[in-house]
């Protein structure tokens, strides 16, 4: 087990390494970063300097000097010590911008991981428990339909519906016009009050894959040999479906949800940037839109390592929960 | 009992025949037989599809092989349809499909309108025809137009030194503001100078003349009331004046001798009061009055105003009336809200009154006048009605036409980026499948890379680069489709090597190896073929999801750019609250289609697999 964990790791690492070069080379190569943006309007400016000449001293200003390789090794260099420079587009160090957003996205990911469980698991047991009933059509239906909406279209459907025509919510933003004038807990109850919506829409559009996930190892499990054992045993039905069906569903249950823990604090970027919450993934959509390349890197680096340690977790949580699986 | 129960039925190992209500109501219904063989051909499938027809033969042998029990044997692709088509919901995701098909390709065909066809109507707007202006600063003229600046400024300053002493000698000190740094100076007694400023000296001779030198040239500068001549060489150079002179037909050019004329014979008349007096220009004899009236002949020629009231448009021209009654609003109506005066004029030859805005800008010191004209605008967002079933959109094009070709390039994307992940992931998934060792080694490790990119954020940076770098909206879209492709066929070539591992060792690839085929026929006539089944339900969920991140990407305004529609950039208008709130008919279609459409490609998917492999159903 260690010795797999070690070479999975060890893998990993190679694979960042080439992730994070075609990430950098591509951000490098493109023509119109940050620097550029800012090389073009001085030298608009009267009396100045050529274009070319700015752009000679902004790249030393931002250490972007030396080649792409240079520079991706440079990148390396400070980034494995915790150092990821400094933001162009927010001035600040992009770790501090990072620990200052983080938390709110993870909060958001967390409680919609909550909802989406308590919501899609029961749904997905009971779709399978009733296979081919007016039930277990609904909730197929449903669950297409929750992977079909694309995120703006709901989103401004939900605005629509609670912001403008129930006005309950906000439209944008995290606070409200007078939250300044709020005590402690009015201001934890108008940020929670900001963050109906976006949780929703989050909860609303990642249950359709749990619940047909749920319903798919269910069904397996219902197929299986040991259920009907336990039927003919004359066992009640919710002895079987609750005692032996579900608790053998949960193995790949686990597994899935293990491997989605990393992802919690990727950020929600699509959903984040609707609702303007300054989350990581809203953070990172103007960064990147503005073409600040250290916290761009920083960010899509650190996506990477979350996807990588999501299979890690999942891979390791399948063996642990699982005794028949044998990892070489 | 329902298909689907038999169906159950057929997975858990009852046979169907052995159900007496079925045999009783259907023994010699042929669709019965055929639900029969499909049970038994379910068994013989999961051996594998390809090899089905010739297992068929052997599993024929427990049924009595006589004609009349001797029914038509459906080919595996038969079976599969006939199996697709008794799952309802999947039929409903085809027709929908069908549906979106018909309606993005061929609606477009019999739409009357253009892909970026704009429509315009009529609309009153207020419109600035002219402005109007109290004359505070000098106006130039010279007899060839209005003199360069290099003259005019010298000018300027002479005339401000002029106007210092021009009620006689001043008793406190002056400070002369054009000097840098502004100096404060005596002026006891004329002439009093030079006072030197940017290489010219000016030296004040008397209260109404001041004389400059510039280089060689010496400038002479004489006051009379509101109009100024400046002299070089005893000819005049060109003159300076705080009046308008305006016409009463727009014909009758005002000269610059003319000008000359006028304003000196005007300032006589204020200095010494009198009524009117005559001049001559040219052979012209004109008779002037204190108002400022000029005759000609007797009739009206032109008239001195202190205020400049200029229509826009050279065409047009502002009778003194009109001009009249600008100034008479601008000096006696009350100011309204946003700095603005209103005044009603009968136009003529017409009857009835329009109403004229005037509108004060302070910076500027002048006003504008306004008329509310007919003009022509995009027909922007308006309301469905017979000529636009669906209304315009924000760029005043029918939303029903922008739609079907909305439906056509989010479709097309689809197709071309999925056509683009199968044909890459096939190729690297079979060869490292098929070949195994370092090259599957290699070859995996790069999909694991690809897998790990962080598509959506690369997507957003390389179409905001786009934006920046102002690509043409056709090779735009072409880089989209190539970018999309390129990011996405790690998925597939996974699920490739994964199945070709499994298929490779199976007795099938043992014997035409054995046959000696050659590796190439043996990876794309053998092994892919029997990949098909699921790389075709990956291929369908996968133009779902394709189309679901371009209709994204185009509504953060990253993807497909105007003049080209696609679902997602039409919503794109949704980002205004107004229109989030009030055109519901400009969004919500849109968003409709793209649901639709992914999820009848998720249903069609789903059903697919289920046709295909039984086992896996759902």
């Amino acid at each position: 087990m260690r010795k797999f964990i070690i070479k999975r790791l060890l893998l990993s690492v190679l694979i960042l390494f080439f992730v994070g070069f075609i990430i950098y080379a591509m951000m490098r190569l493109l023509p119109t970063s940050y620097i550029e943006n800012i090389a073009y309007t001085k030298s608009l400016q009267p009396n100045s300097k050529s274009y070319e000449e700015w752009m000679e001293q902004l790249s030393v200003t931002y250490g972007m000097n030396n080649g792409v390789v240079g520079g991706y090794f440079q990148w390396i260099g400070h980034a494995i010590v915790g150092d990821f420079g400094d933001s162009w587009f927010y001035t600040v160090p992009v770790t501090q911008k990072f620990h200052e957003t983080v938390w709110l996205s993870f909060v958001m990911g967390l409680i919609s991981l909550i909802f989406e469980l308590i919501i899609a698991i029961p749904l997905g047991v009971l779709a399978a428990t009733k296979q081919y009933s007016k039930t277990d059509y609904t909730i197929s239906v449903l669950s297409f339909i929750t992977i079909s909406f694309p995120t703006f279209f709901f989103a401004s459907l939900l605005k629509l519906v609670f912001s403008v025509n129930l006005g309950w919510f906000d439209l944008y933003g995290l606070v409200g016009r007078n939250y300044d004038q709020l005590s402690a807990i009015g201001k934890f109850f108008d940020k929670a009050n900001h963050l109906v919506l976006p949780i929703f829409c989050l909860t609303f559009l990642s249950i359709g894959g749990l619940m047909r996930y749920t319903r798919t190892n269910m069904l397996e499990v219902l197929n299986s040999d040991y259920i009907r054992t336990a039927r003919s045993k004359g066992l009640s039905e919710g002895t079987v479906i609750y005692k032996h069906a579900f608790r053998n569903t949960l193995i790949p249950l686990v597994t899935i949800v293990g491997g989605s823990l990393p992802g919690l604090f990727s950020g929600a970027l699509i959903t984040e940037t609707l609702f303007m919450i300054p989350g990581i993934g809203f953070t990172s959509y103007n960064a990147m839109v503005a073409g600040d390349i250290p916290f761009s890197m920083f960010y899509m680096v650190f996506l990477a390592i979350l996807t990588l340690l999501g299979n890690l977790i999942s891979d390791i949580l399948y063996a642990v929960v699982d005794p028949r699986v044998r990892i070489a | 009992m329902n298909e689907q129960d038999k169906e159950l039925q057929q997975e858990i190992g009852v046979n169907p025949a052995e159900e007496p209500e079925v045999k009783d109501e259907n023994i010699a219904n042929p669709e019965t037989e055929n639900l029969d063989r499909e049970a038994i051909e379910t068994v013989a499938e999961q051996e594998a599809e390809q090899e089905a027809k010739e297992e068929d033969s052997g599993d024929e042998e427990h049924l009595s092989l006589n004609d009349d029990r001797r029914v038509k044997v459906l080919s595996p692709g038969m079976l599969v349809l006939k199996r697709f088509f008794r799952n309802k919901v999947a039929v409903v995701g085809l027709i929908i499909l069908a549906a979106m098909f018909v309606f993005s390709f061929i609606g477009a065909l019999f739409s009357p309108y253009g892909e970026a066809q704009r429509f315009y109507r009529i609309e009153d707007i207020r419109q600035p025809i002219g402005g109007a202006k109290v004359i505070t600063e000098v106006v130039y003229d010279s007899p060839s137009g209005t003199p360069k600046s290099s003259l005019t400024i010298p000018a300027g300053r002479a005339i401000k030194l002029i106007n210092l002493v021009y009620e006689g000698l001043p008793t406190e000190k002056v400070v002369i503001d054009w000097e840098t740094p502004a100096k404060e100076r005596e002026i006891t007694s004329l002439p009093y100078g030079p006072i030197t400023q940017s290489g010219v000296s000016y030296t004040i001779q008397s209260n109404d003349t001041v004389e400059y030198t510039k280089g060689a040239d010496t400038f002479t500068l004489t006051r009379k009331g509101g109009f100024y001549e400046v002299i070089k060489d005893s000819d005049l150079a060109f003159i300076g004046y705080t009046y308008s002179l305006n016409a009463i037909k727009q014909t009758d050019e005002m000269t610059f001798d003319f000008k000359v004329a006028a304003f000196g014979t005007y300032e006589d008349l204020k200095a010494t009061s009198t009524d009117s007096a005559t001049f001559n220009v040219g052979s012209d004899v004109f008779e002037l009055n204190s108002d400022g009236e000029i005759k000609k002949g007797g009739e009206d020629y032109a008239y001195i105003m202190s205020y400049n009231v200029k229509p826009i448009s050279d065409l047009d021209f502002y009778t003194q009336d009109f001009k009249e009654a600008v100034i008479y609003a601008i000096e006696n109506n009350p100011m309204l809200p946003g700095n603005e005066k209103q005044f009603d004029y009968v136009k003529e030859g017409e009857t009835e009154p329009t109403t004229y805005s005037l509108i004060y800008n302070a910076a500027s010191e002048k006003w504008e006048i306004k008329e509310a004209l007919p003009s022509q605008v995009y027909d922007k967002y308006s309301a469905p009605s017979g000529a636009h079933w669906l209304g315009t959109d924000g760029h005043g094009m029918d939303m029903l036409t922008r739609l079907m070709y909305g439906g056509r390039v989010s479709l097309l994307v689809g197709f071309i980026v999925v056509i683009i992940e199968t044909v890459l992931g096939v190729i690297m998934g079979g060869i490292a499948g098929y070949f195994g060792g370092w090259v599957d080694n290699i070859i995996m490790r790069l999909v694991d890379v690809f897998y790990c990119i962080p598509t959506t954020p690369i997507l957003i940076i390389l179409g905001a680069a786009m934006d920046e770098m102002r690509v043409d909206p056709t090779v735009r879209l072409i880089y989209l489709m190539l970018l999309l492709g390129f990011f996405g066929w790690a998925g597939v070539a996974r699920l490739v090597r994964g199945q070709i591992l499994s298929l490779r060792e199976q007795e099938f690839m043992t014997a035409t190896e054995a046959c000696g085929i050659s590796a190439h026929r043996r990876i794309f006539r053998h092994l892919i073929p029997n990949v098909i089944p699921q790389l075709i339900v990956t291929c369908t969920m996968g133009l779902g999801s394709t189309i679901l991140i371009e209709a994204t990407l185009s509504f953060l305004g990253l993807g497909v750019r105007f003049p080209f529609a696609s679902w997602g950039n039409i919503i794109n208008d949704v980002n205004d609250v107004y229109v989030l709130t009030h055109y519901l008919f400009v969004w919500i279609p849109a968003g409709v289609c793209i649901v639709l459409t992914v999820l009848a490609f998720n249903l069609v998917g789903d059903g697919l697999r289920d046709a295909f492999d039984p086992r896996m159903k759902r």
